[in-house]
């Protein structure tokens, strides 16, 4: 897996008139996973697509290095089209070597995408990421409607993917049960 | 870069000419086209030889009004599945997908609407040399007219009302198209061609950089 980071420095975030955060700090190597946590609109999925690079931060500076991949609400596949088609569509693109990461889709792949319940949804997203052979993962509330099983499985991928040599950030107000994170509190910079 | 745009100008294409996701398709400009050249003669009468003068101007309003019917479906859909937020972090450019989605939408519309201009010609009754002059003039300026059609789209994508500002938008800027198009078919008017086609040009030009900026803009 090719080389990945990113060092966020002194992050400001401004919605409208109102600043959610500033002074944010953080970095992230190979076989890290950096927990963003904080209760709801404190700025979290802002802060994922800052670092992104698709929102322009308010003040600070990211750096990244390496490929990125994101999950947010937005799940980028095709409703119309069956899984495996909108899948592959992203594959075609990524052109990435083919990954061991099962978040049971097999029986859904003859599915239209907009049939796909919530948790079924946030299946097919992690799939997407996973297949992307990306080694930096920005997952926004990635366990969102996946029910004890599913959540598992998820954690259990995103663990084998910093073993490999990725890294990995999740925004989420929920606790992880993965070991060794890094967790940022957004609350703490607050202004 | 191109191994990557050629998978999205397929899904684009797909996507424009077959229609879904609340997109129209190629048919319905297509048809709009025809029923507009179908009803003119009930409207002003049978006359040949009125229709045959007045026919042609005809023929480039009902192309403008087909480009504008699919503007509110050409970028929104994607700008909302954040089809376009996955391409940015893929290192592709606004600009190139922008550029890409025009020809898409060109051989979507432009060309079904060349295709269907003589049956229109028939039923205004133009003669061959009038109706060759319209199919040149189409060749010419419906890339024109997909080009800001796709800026347009690009910049009301997210709007609420933005499938009536879109087709507001876009009729100032397709003037000089229709102008120079219907004029070319004014006895002595082929320097319209000329005309038509820089304007074409112009609109593909600018366009790939408008569409982009109001794409990345969008994401503020």
């Amino acid at each position: 897996m090719q080389e990945c980071g990113l060092v966020a420095t002194d992050i400001a975030c401004r919605r409208g008139d109102r600043i959610l955060f500033r002074g944010l700090s953080f970095d992230l190597s190979e076989g890290e996973v950096v927990h963003l946590a904080g209760p709801n609109g404190i700025g979290k999925s802002s802060l994922i697509r800052i670092l992104a690079g698709l929102l322009r931060p308010f003040a600070g500076t990211v750096e990244r290095t390496g490929g990125l991949a994101l999950s947010d609400e937005r799940l980028a596949l095709d409703g119309h089209e069956p899984l495996e088609r909108a899948l592959a569509f992203w594959r075609r693109i990524d052109r990435a070597p083919q990954v061991e990461a099962d978040f049971g889709l097999a029986d859904l792949l003859d599915v239209p995408v907009r049939y796909l319940s919530t948790g079924q949804r946030k299946r097919a997203a992690l799939a997407r990421v996973a297949a992307s052979g990306a080694p930096l993962w920005l997952l926004d509330e990635p366990l969102n409607g996946l029910d004890t099983h599913w959540s598992c499985i998820a954690q259990a991928a995103i663990k084998a993917h910093c073993n490999a040599g990725g890294a990995v950030i999740i925004a989420s107000h929920q606790p992880l049960s993965l070991d060794a994170v890094k967790v940022v509190e957004l609350l703490d910079f607050k202004p | 870069m191109i191994r990557k745009l050629w998978p999205i100008f397929v899904r684009d294409l797909v996507l424009l000419t077959r229609g879904a996701q609340g997109r129209g398709g190629a048919v319905l400009p297509l048809l709009f086209f025809l029923a507009v050249a179908m009803l003119f003669p009930f409207a002003v009468g049978p006359d040949a030889r009125l229709l045959a003068r007045t026919g042609a101007g005809v023929i480039w309003v009902a192309a403008l009004l087909a480009a504008i019917l699919p503007l509110d479906r050409l970028v929104e859909p994607d700008v909302e599945a954040g089809m376009f937020d996955q391409w940015a972090l893929r290192g592709i450019s606004e600009e190139a997908l922008i550029l890409v989605r025009i020809v898409a939408h060109w051989l979507s519309f432009g060309v079904p609407l060349m295709l269907a201009a003589p049956i229109s010609a028939g039923l205004l009754s133009l003669d061959a040399q009038q109706l060759w002059t319209v199919e040149v003039g189409l060749l010419l300026g419906t890339p024109g007219l997909a080009a800001i059609g796709v800026t347009i789209a690009a910049l009301t994508a997210g709007l609420r009302a933005g499938a009536a500002l879109g087709g507001l938008l876009a009729i100032p800027l397709a003037v000089p198209l229709l102008i120079f198009g219907a004029g070319s078919l004014q006895p002595g008017g082929e320097g319209g061609l000329m005309l038509l086609g820089a304007c074409s040009l112009v609109a593909i030009a600018v366009a790939p950089f408008a569409g982009g900026g109001a794409i990345r803009a969008g994401r503020e």
